[in-house]
């Protein structure tokens, strides 16, 4: 129950964060991406914001040796880079520079009941499914030690 | 054509920092969107759909509570036409499945860890995601 409350929180810090950086509108970020053309810097300043305040945050939360309401800390265990980690990067790029838009952007602005975010975000629970399936296929490469992709 | 704002670009990004690290500290999670989405969908779910739910209703209340607070919050504009923003939709939630991870849980939570596995991640999906723009936008031209 708290950590649902916390996890709340967290999710309404997320979405206003994500308003006010002005990254739930598409048109800002694919400016950032737009480098040939009218090209507006404003997406590497909210990555610089974020990972300043979490670089030392999780420093100081990692210290503190376990998370209020969670016995552990679940963390990503794999190291090494591989080839679903590229290919899989690589095809979200192509998407987010076709679209605009991704999971964390559409979020806040799917409120507004416009119907463009929602055709996205039906994509984009289709497409997770899809990878989803693939990766849990027994002849599926290998995902590593640990848990499968999204699932903690 | 969009304006530099680089101070509430700034402000915003040290939000969604505020909200990685909170996540961080009370529930001991990663505030990556596609594992947090992922984790509730088929096939098999994860078990703690709980925290996860309550984060994304979150993320998807915050325009209303911005409402209450500041008035109407910032508008948006789409130029993707919908087969874009279908296929779109489709390779950022496949790419996102097989990379483990989206802007958010590798370019802010990742980068912030010095994840090898996330700053591979973030070159990648920047530089093809500035070549998908850049062929949309000044080859074809739409």
């Amino acid at each position: 129950m708290r950590r649902d409350l916390a996890a709340l929180i967290s999710g309404l810090l997320f979405g206003a964060g994500i308003l006010l950086s002005g990254m739930s509108n598409p048109a800002k970020v694919l400016g950032f991406l737009d480098i040939a053309g009218h090209w507006d810097p404003s997406l590497a300043f909210v990555i610089a914001g974020g990972v300043l305040v979490t670089a030392i945050g999780y420093r100081l939360v990692f210290a503190t040796g376990r998370p209020l309401y969670e016995p552990v800390f679940d963390l990503p265990r794999r190291t090494e880079i591989d080839a679903p980690l590229i290919a899989g990067a690589a095809t979200f790029g192509i998407g987010w520079g076709l679209a605009g838009f991704c999971p964390g952007s559409v979020l806040p602005v799917l409120a507004s009941l416009s119907p463009e975010p929602w055709l996205f975000f039906a994509a984009l629970l289709a497409g997770i499914i899809a990878g989803r399936v693939a990766r849990s296929r027994p002849t599926a490469p290998p995902a590593g030690a640990g848990p499968a992709p999204g699932v903690a | 054509m969009t304006e530099f704002t680089p101070l509430s670009a700034l402000a915003g990004g040290a939000l969604i920092g505020c909200s990685a690290v909170l996540l961080m500290a009370l529930d001991g999670r990663i505030a990556g969107i596609s594992g947090i989405l992922g984790g509730l969908l088929p096939p098999r779910p994860a078990a703690d759909w709980d925290w996860r739910l309550s984060f994304l209703a979150g993320a998807a209340a915050a325009p209303l509570l911005w409402r209450l607070a500041l008035g109407a919050p910032p508008g948006f504009v789409v130029s993707a036409a919908v087969p874009m923003l279908v296929v779109g939709g489709f390779l950022v939630g496949i790419g996102a499945t097989f990379a483990s991870g989206c802007p958010s849980g590798h370019g802010i939570c990742g980068l912030s860890r010095l994840s090898r596995r996330s700053f591979a991640a973030v070159a990648t999906f920047m530089a093809t995601a500035a070549a998908t723009v850049f062929i949309v936008r000044h080859v074809i031209g739409a």
